[in-house]
């Protein structure tokens, strides 16, 4: 890994580290009540702020894990680094597009949805 | 009167790579170095045993081997503190090529401290007026924190991250880039930077603290890797570096 890897994996964590915070206290939050999926879905769909928050951590989020995966690809996996490079950039693309896909179902107008 | 007190068995590992270990029984004798055990195979039972010594006090870095499976350096290690149940098994350093039995090439280890740029290069010349260091200076103080290096290998045998990833410069190599990084009289600091910070660099440190556990000098690798780092980011955000 070097100084660029390092920093992209370094600076996404820190940027995180609050996002999980507001993460694991919408969760307790909405068991405490509890919210039914009905009464979340209500506050989240069409909600520009969730739409932003969540599409801006599944980002944070896909590029951490796919440098990770790909450290861990070429030290346990003992594969080359262009073709750890390659998996993790996969890896990383399916978490953006399933990520975006999930925060999509919850914060799209409803019938909005593809 | 004799010294001997006992028997231990000890399994030194014979031949290359592919090698094994072989058990001989050697006389247990007070105040003894897992050194001397090695050393009365040679003279005793095995000949042909190879293994590398050579100032046996600590200083010259040449005698480290794997002992009960933790590198150490085998002229300060005493028998009676590493002995389990009379035995001891003896291994080459692990994460460099075995020359044969007990012996490594330590030529990875030393061509990675060049790579890390580990050598001083002066900014003046035999000319110049020597310059003044206070040995009290915060950057004279760091330097110092990282120079008894005795280049054992003891360090880079207890890395995971070298075993994982072979072409990491290890910890030795960067504690010396770190020393020389904090010593005003070197030129070499763009150079430096550039190669400690490439895909080979400090940042493959999993800061496991092996090197600060392990080095029987009582340095700390991780504490200088991690300043590295710092260095390495700062440079690279601030566009002083380019990879």
């Amino acid at each position: 890994m070097n100084v660029r890897l390092y920093l992209w994996q370094r600076g996404t964590a820190a940027i995180m580290v609050p996002m999980i915070l507001v993460h694991l206290a919408v969760i307790f939050y909405a068991m405490d009540r509890p919210l039914t999926a009905e009464q979340i879905l209500s506050r989240t769909q069409g909600s520009f702020a969730w739409g932003l928050f969540y599409g801006m951590f599944v980002l944070l989020a896909s590029i951490h894990a796919s440098i990770g995966i790909r450290n861990v690809l070429s030290e346990w996996g003992k594969l080359k680094s262009g073709t750890a490079a390659g998996v993790s950039t996969v890896f990383g693309a399916a978490l953006i597009v399933l990520g975006l896909r999930a925060v999509a179902a919850v914060v799209l107008p409803a019938g909005m949805l593809p | 009167m004799s010294d001997t007190v006992s028997e231990i068995k000890v399994s030194l590992w014979r031949g290359g790579s592919d090698g094994r270990f072989q058990t001989y029984t050697v006389p247990l004798q007070k105040n003894q170095m897992v050194l001397d055990i090695i050393t009365w195979v040679q003279r005793h039972r095995a000949p042909t045993l190879s293994y590398r010594f050579a100032c046996r006090v600590g200083m010259c870095g040449s005698c480290a081997m794997t002992v009960n499976g933790r590198p150490r350096w085998t002229c300060r290690t005493h028998v009676a503190k590493v002995v389990r149940d009379g035995k001891i098994e003896i291994a080459p350093l692990a994460n460099l090529p075995i020359i044969k039995d007990l012996a490594v090439d330590m030529v990875p280890f030393f061509e990675k401290g060049v790579a890390a740029h580990g050598t001083f290069a002066a900014s003046k010349t035999r000319a110049d007026v020597i310059e003044p260091i206070k040995p009290s200076e915060p950057a004279r103080r760091t330097a110092d924190e990282a120079i008894e290096c005795i280049n054992c290998g003891v360090c880079y045998a207890a890395c995971d991250s070298v075993r994982w990833n072979p072409d990491y410069l290890g910890p030795a190599a960067l504690n010396r880039a770190w020393s020389l990084a904090n010593d005003v009289r070197d030129s070499d600091g763009p150079g430096r930077l550039v190669a400690i910070s490439a895909a080979g660099g400090c940042h493959n440190c999993h800061t496991l603290h092996s090197c600060h556990e392990h080095c029987p000098m009582g340095l700390n690798p991780t504490r200088s890797i991690a300043g590295l780092k710092r260095l390495s980011a700062q440079a690279f955000v601030l566009g002083k570096i380019s990879l």
